[in-house]
């Protein structure tokens, strides 16, 4: 082996080093980039008339409270429905459907419902629900926000259920105990963790989607409660304000940001101490 | 535990239809997935039929768009929206290389898992707060630094200076490609350290121990054998930057123009649908809109599929 061959060698591997080293540098900064002007806007527009004041007509004083209730309301109602719905279809593919092509076939189309572009489930529901309808409403918007949910829920479902052991199942089978009684008192508790940080990856996920609420909830300056009409939430108040001209609106639509944000990266921290705990106690 | 499941057990309350019963439950939510895309096609298509019977196959390629008249086509959104995801590709493939050779290969244990967390939240981080990051941040950053030294020295060039023409807007194609780019980041990265972990050792360690570098080992021993894998995830990727919406609608511009320059205004399908949908008057507008989306339904399910089939391939290697 030559010297100059081996000097070469070395060299590129230290120059392809010194890109993987610049990229992940990279990433890092990337994201603290984007923390720290979430922080250095949003903190101006945090105080007390953030969570206790409606939004306001450009020039006045407001905040962002029917919109903080809104997307708690809808957050809720479509996790509540998607939720349960994803579960259910995450164990008939776990448990009933293991090895049978109609389960590969259904996993498959879950996956690319996972990935769909989110604005292409807002334009489904304004056909099926807003049309029909002839308004806006919170339904159709819960409705969009639970169709997103069911491919997350049922993704991380069937993956818990198939960490169980199958010993379990066994001793519960052996036991007389029929099949629907093994799932849902024995593989449900087992695999209770993971399935509840899934929920709560997919809250995660649905509290900041912005464009399937576009043309279903639409927005609403006011405080409403009715779930037949548009109610103000979180991400198109931040759309709307965000590329206003009026600077109180900006600085509103930074708050809202570092609000929702916030929010959202507790939740995943959360679910990811949940997933860490669980898979050390075992 | 036996207490409370044993006299559980011993009632046989559902009798024999219990299981056949909670089996039908559960299948009819599964078939539901399957109800929902094809309830998305059906609606897109049905909305989709007034403008696709008055402008036919010519909309695919017509970039007019004027709404007073009601000629529509649909050249310049398709055309933003390959552009920008071009650029995204770009620039994240050879990021996410990077980062997921640095934390498979070099990167000491105690650091592999806080820094796998950070790219989950880059991650989690929605759309729209990238949005207004760009817009607000990185838009003003690219006009005042970057966009500028692009046109001085690229845009001199001969040929490629078309690309680079034009007044630094910080608004536009080049925008939006960079901010897709820091968006798919972590999905791609992801996949490549996963499918980079499935790499048997015995495979890296030979390798090593005829006295490859770390870089030959990644670039003879662990990317031939998780070709497949690395495509799907770099596909992955692309699915996502096509049907990212809310980020671009900050950045693009609006404008339905097709134009060499990259630094100038343009539109994405989504970022047409975000800013006109609600906005739409009349039958041929808003049914223009969602031809729109039926097509970028179409191009995103069958990227997605591609990439799903590429990663099943690979784990049916990594199984057997």
């Amino acid at each position: 082996m030559s010297a100059a061959l081996y000097v070469r060698r070395r060299r590129r591997n230290a120059f392809v080093i010194g890109l993987a080293v610049a990229a992940t540098t990279l990433g890092i900064l990337w994201l603290a980039l984007i923390l720290f002007a979430l922080l250095r806007n949003g903190i101006a527009a945090l105080g007390p008339d953030l969570f206790l004041r409606m939004t306001p007509p450009p020039g006045s004083k407001g905040g962002l409270l029917n919109a903080i209730a809104g997307s708690l309301v809808l957050t809720l109602v479509g996790t509540a429905a998607g939720a349960p719905a994803g579960i259910l279809a995450g164990t008939f593919l776990a448990e009933y459907g293991r090895g049978s092509r109609l389960a590969a076939v259904l996993r498959f189309l879950n996956d690319i419902l996972l990935s769909a572009p989110s604005i292409i489930i807002g334009l489904f529901i304004y056909a099926v629900m807003v049309l029909p309808m002839g308004h806006f409403s919170a339904w159709a918007g819960a409705a969009a926000l639970a169709i997103i949910t069911i491919p997350v829920v049922l993704r991380t479902t069937e993956d818990m259920l198939g960490l169980v052991p199958a010993a379990l199942r066994e001793a519960a089978a052996a036991l007389g105990a029929p099949r629907w009684k093994v799932i849902v008192i024995v593989a449900y508790r087992a695999a209770l963790q993971g399935m509840v940080t899934g929920v709560m990856l997919a809250v995660a996920r649905i509290a900041g989607e912005t464009a399937p609420l576009l043309f279903t909830v639409l927005n609403n300056q006011f405080w409403s409660t009715d779930m037949n009409a548009p109610m103000a939430n979180l991400p198109v108040v931040i759309f709307q304000f965000a590329l206003s001209p009026y600077a109180d609106w900006q600085r509103l639509a930074w708050g809202g940001a570092l609000l929702i944000t916030a929010t959202i990266l507790l939740l995943n921290i959360a679910a990811h101490l949940i997933a860490a705990r669980s898979s050390s106690s075992r | 535990m036996t207490a409370a499941i044993l006299p559980a057990l011993r009632k046989p309350r559902l009798g024999r239809f219990g299981d056949p019963a909670f089996r039908a439950l559960t299948s009819a939510f599964a078939l539901l997935v399957l109800v929902i895309l094809g309830g998305i096609v059906a609606a897109l298509a049905r909305g989709a039929l007034p403008a696709l019977a008055k402008f036919g196959l010519p909309f695919l390629a017509s970039a007019a768009w004027n709404p007073v008249k009601e000629n529509f086509g649909a050249a310049a959104p398709i055309y933003g929206t390959l552009v920008t995801s071009a650029i995204a590709m770009l620039v994240a493939i050879p990021l996410a290389f990077g980062i997921a050779l640095f934390i498979t290969e070099l990167c000491p244990a105690w650091l592999k898992r806080p820094l796998g967390t950070m790219i989950e939240l880059l991650a989690a981080i929605p759309s729209i707060i990238y949005g207004i990051w760009g817009l607000f941040v990185f838009a003003p950053f690219l006009q005042a630094h970057l966009e500028p030294a692009i046109i001085a020295s690229l845009g001199a060039l001969p040929g490629i200076g078309a690309l680079f023409a034009g007044p630094p807007l910080g608004i536009g194609l080049l925008t939006a490609g960079l901010i897709l780019a820091i968006m798919v980041l972590p999905f791609i990265t992801a996949v490549m350290r996963d499918v980079f972990a499935t790499v048997p050792a015995i495979l890296r360690e030979s390798a090593y121990g005829i006295g490859a570098t770390t870089f030959e080992v990644v670039w003879r021993v662990v990317l031939p054998y998780t070709r497949t894998g690395v495509l799907g995830g770099i596909m992955l990727g692309l699915g996502r930057a096509l049907g990212e919406t809310m980020a671009v609608t900050f950045v693009i511009g609006n404008a339905h123009r097709i134009q060499a320059s990259l630094l100038q205004p343009g539109t994405t399908i989504s970022a047409a649908l975000a800013n006109e949908f609600t906005e739409a008057v009349g039958d041929i507008y808003t049914s223009s809109l969602i031809a729109l989306g039926l097509i970028l339904f179409i191009i995103t399910a069958i990227v997605l599929a591609l990439a799903k089939l590429m990663l099943i391939r690979l784990e049916a290697r990594a199984g057997a």
